[in-house]
């Protein structure tokens, strides 16, 4: 009970994480139809700038608000520079000019921070651990993560539902054509979404920073589960990024913590786990297969 | 793919050259991605190693991204087109399953740096391939050991699921003799959130674990924020708190228990002039076991090179390196039947220093003169 209680809680964190990255992506996939396989890049350079400002001066907060600036800055450049050309293109163009980023701001982040990853530390306040059962202590810093992930899902349900520019990033996502033809500014459109997605990719990178080791190349590890939940999610779908972030979250968690031990009650202790490792790894992907045979679109596709 | 292309001068006062220009030495390394510091530690550690001998060489050096076709096609090119005999360089055992076959095959000498897969230890041992560093299971038998020696009878025992990971936890298991649980984790895994609630679950005397580079990193700050480190001793072998990784962490390594076959504050004279070469070309960057073994190889590479005269053919430069006709920066060192070194293990433990950072500290030897239990296999 404490065991899967713990899971559970482990799950939603890694759950937020992916909608924090997802929901930008999903935005920008659906809105402006662009591939964009840098996306972790942002959430790299969200942990690199928050690190290092928190080891300058000491301030975690100070490297929370770095963080988002610079990613924030970074997108909003790179949707400026690049990606502004690719739109008309089709989505090879875009695969290689996104990937041609990844390298780019990789070995940029190499030339400026080294390869040595960098030492980042927690708030003090979040360090500790709380006992939310008996005998389950639990980290104060992933409840905060979990709690900041819910709090950025219900500011962007608001703010695409409730605000002018939700209205036209939700008309965006579901017919491009028509939101360019009513005469809506869209570059500029375009141009705060990408923006606002790499802030909020920067967001999960300053979260996951305390956490993880902070590295060049860290965005290349969770990029692809990211894209597996904007799939199942639907393409431009925030709400499906949100519940497909936490379905995959707990699913992948699960899955890692209970496949080999159940495997173990009808067969050998090694093969077991070697098995259960391998199912448990493949086990999102599975996930992305069975969606997609069913609903091809995925669980909240925007129409269009 | 980008390519590195290092090419070290030659000090041309320091020793008469016998021979035009430098050998070629073709080093795949992993330089990009979370693991890029293992790589560059190996060829910074290894330039430094070959000029300390004086003798000239050229380093070829490319990038295999960790990924064991990559390898293999740069291995290709550097032996068939590049006509380079000599490779070394690789850090991970699956890359280094991929393309020490290949260079046997096409008949040009591997000296590992690092990996020493059991695969290509015992009955596929070759006479051209040669492990400077260790033989993946011998590292993690000390660990074993040492678990073992502070009377810990159970453990649950981590790494992640590839063949370095699967010959750790042999390793560990072999000498630690006690009952071990397992859990393999994923090689691209950085969230280890439900490993350690497996852990607490288990509650097992000691908990070992194998995680190189940034996976090691991750693993130590979790495992301090789930409120494990003092409660659950850990004991581990060096890749896993090496001095960047140690730098990274900051306090969440104090109390690791750790084995290793050098050490920054060994006392021999190869370590010290290593230590001094190091801190003078790279103020900047903590030396770990991988620049060590990177310098280590290259004291090998050079001592052979120079015994036969440079450019000499593949059967000259394998026999000189056969000899081992260097002092390794970690004392005891041996070339055991199947080319794996017969070495010394020590015991350390992670201590702050007056800054309050960590810094491992080595308390003693735990196994001397062992080689690996493949050696057996081996028929050459």
């Amino acid at each position: 009970m404490i065991l899967l209680t713990e899971q559970l809680l482990n799950g939603l964190q890694y759950g937020v994480t992916l909608f924090l990255l997802a929901a930008g992506l999903t935005l920008i996939f659906g809105i402006m139809g662009v591939i964009n396989l840098a996306h972790g890049a942002f959430y790299m350079a969200g942990a690199f700038a928050a690190s290092w400002v928190a080891i300058q001066t000491g301030s975690f907060w100070g490297g929370l608000l770095a963080g988002l600036l610079v990613s924030g800055l970074i997108g909003v450049l790179v949707e400026v520079g690049v990606i502004r050309r690719l739109y008309a293109r089709d989505h090879l163009d875009q695969v290689l000019a996104t990937f041609a980023l990844i390298l780019i701001l990789n070995q940029g982040t190499v030339l400026i921070f080294g390869r040595q990853p960098l030492f980042s530390s927690m708030p003090e306040i979040f360090s500790g651990s709380v006992e939310i059962l008996p005998g389950l202590p639990y980290p104060v810093y992933r409840l905060f993560v979990i709690v900041v992930g819910l709090t950025v899902a219900a500011g962007l349900y608001l703010l695409i539902n409730r605000t002018r520019i939700g209205m036209l990033v939700r008309a965006g996502a579901t017919n491009r054509e028509m939101v360019r033809a009513l005469g809506v500014d869209i570059r500029r459109l375009y141009t705060t979404v990408f923006g606002l997605g790499a802030l909020l990719a920067g967001l999960a990178g300053v979260m996951a920073s305390p956490i993880v080791s902070v590295q060049v190349g860290m965005g290349d590890e969770i990029i692809l589960a990211t894209f597996v939940v904007v799939v199942i999610g639907g393409v431009g779908s925030v709400k499906g990024a949100f519940v497909a972030g936490l379905l995959l979250g707990l699913a992948d968690t699960m899955l890692r913590a209970f496949l080999p031990s159940l495997l173990a009650q009808v067969m050998s202790g090694p093969e077991a786990q070697a098995l259960g490792t391998g199912i448990s790894s493949m086990g999102i992907y599975l996930m992305m297969a069975i969606v997609l045979l069913l609903r091809p679109r995925g669980l909240f596709a925007a129409q269009g | 793919m980008k390519k590195l292309l290092l090419t070290a001068s030659l000090v041309l006062a320091a020793a008469t050259p016998l021979w035009a220009e430098g050998t070629k030495i073709g080093v795949i390394t992993t330089l990009s991605g979370p693991a890029g510091y293992l790589g560059e530690q190996i060829r910074d550690g290894m330039k430094l190693g070959l000029e300390a001998t004086g003798v000239p060489f050229e380093l070829v050096v490319e990038d295999d991204g960790r990924d064991p076709n990559t390898g293999l096609q740069i291995a290709d090119r550097m032996m068939n087109e590049e006509g380079i005999k000599l490779l070394t360089g690789i850090v991970f055992s699956n890359v280094a399953m991929a393309v020490v076959p290949e260079a046997m095959d096409l008949g040009a000498l591997y000296v590992s740096p690092n990996a020493g897969p059991s695969p290509l230890a015992g009955a596929k041992c070759n006479a051209n391939y040669f492990v400077v560093s260790w033989q993946n299971d011998s590292l993690h038998e000390a660990a074993g050991a040492a678990a073992k020696g502070r009377g810990y009878k159970t453990a649950v025992a981590l790494a992640p699921n590839y063949q370095a990971g699967k010959d750790a936890i042999a390793g560990f298991s072999r000498e630690f003799g006690g009952e071990v649980s397992e859990i393999y984790t994923g090689v691209d895994q950085s969230d280890f959130a439900s490993e350690m609630a497996q852990i607490r679950d288990r509650a097992p005397d000691v908990v070992f674990q194998f995680h190189p580079g940034g996976q090691g990193i991750a693993f130590l700050k979790q495992y301090q924020q789930s409120g494990l480190l003092g409660a659950v001793p850990m004991v581990v072998a060096e890749p896993s708190f090496d001095a960047v990784i140690l730098k990274a962490v900051g306090p969440a390594a104090l109390g690791v228990i750790g084995t290793t076959h050098w050490g920054a504050d060994f006392d021999n004279e190869a370590s010290r002039q290593m230590l001094a070469a190091w801190s003078a070309a790279y103020p900047d960057k903590p030396l770990t076991n991988y620049g060590q073994q990177g310098y280590d190889t290259g004291l090998l590479i050079g001592s052979a090179l120079q015994q036969v005269g440079g450019d000499a053919d593949v059967d000259a430069l394998r026999a000189a390196l056969k000899e081992a006709n260097f002092i390794s920066t970690r004392g005891n060192f041996a070339f055991g039947p199947n080319q794996h070194p017969v070495q010394d293990w020590f015991v350390t433990e992670v201590v702050a220093d007056e800054a309050g950072n960590p810094k491992s500290v080595t308390k003693g030897k735990i196994r001397e003169q062992v080689g690996d239990v493949y050696a057996a296999d081996c028929k050459m």
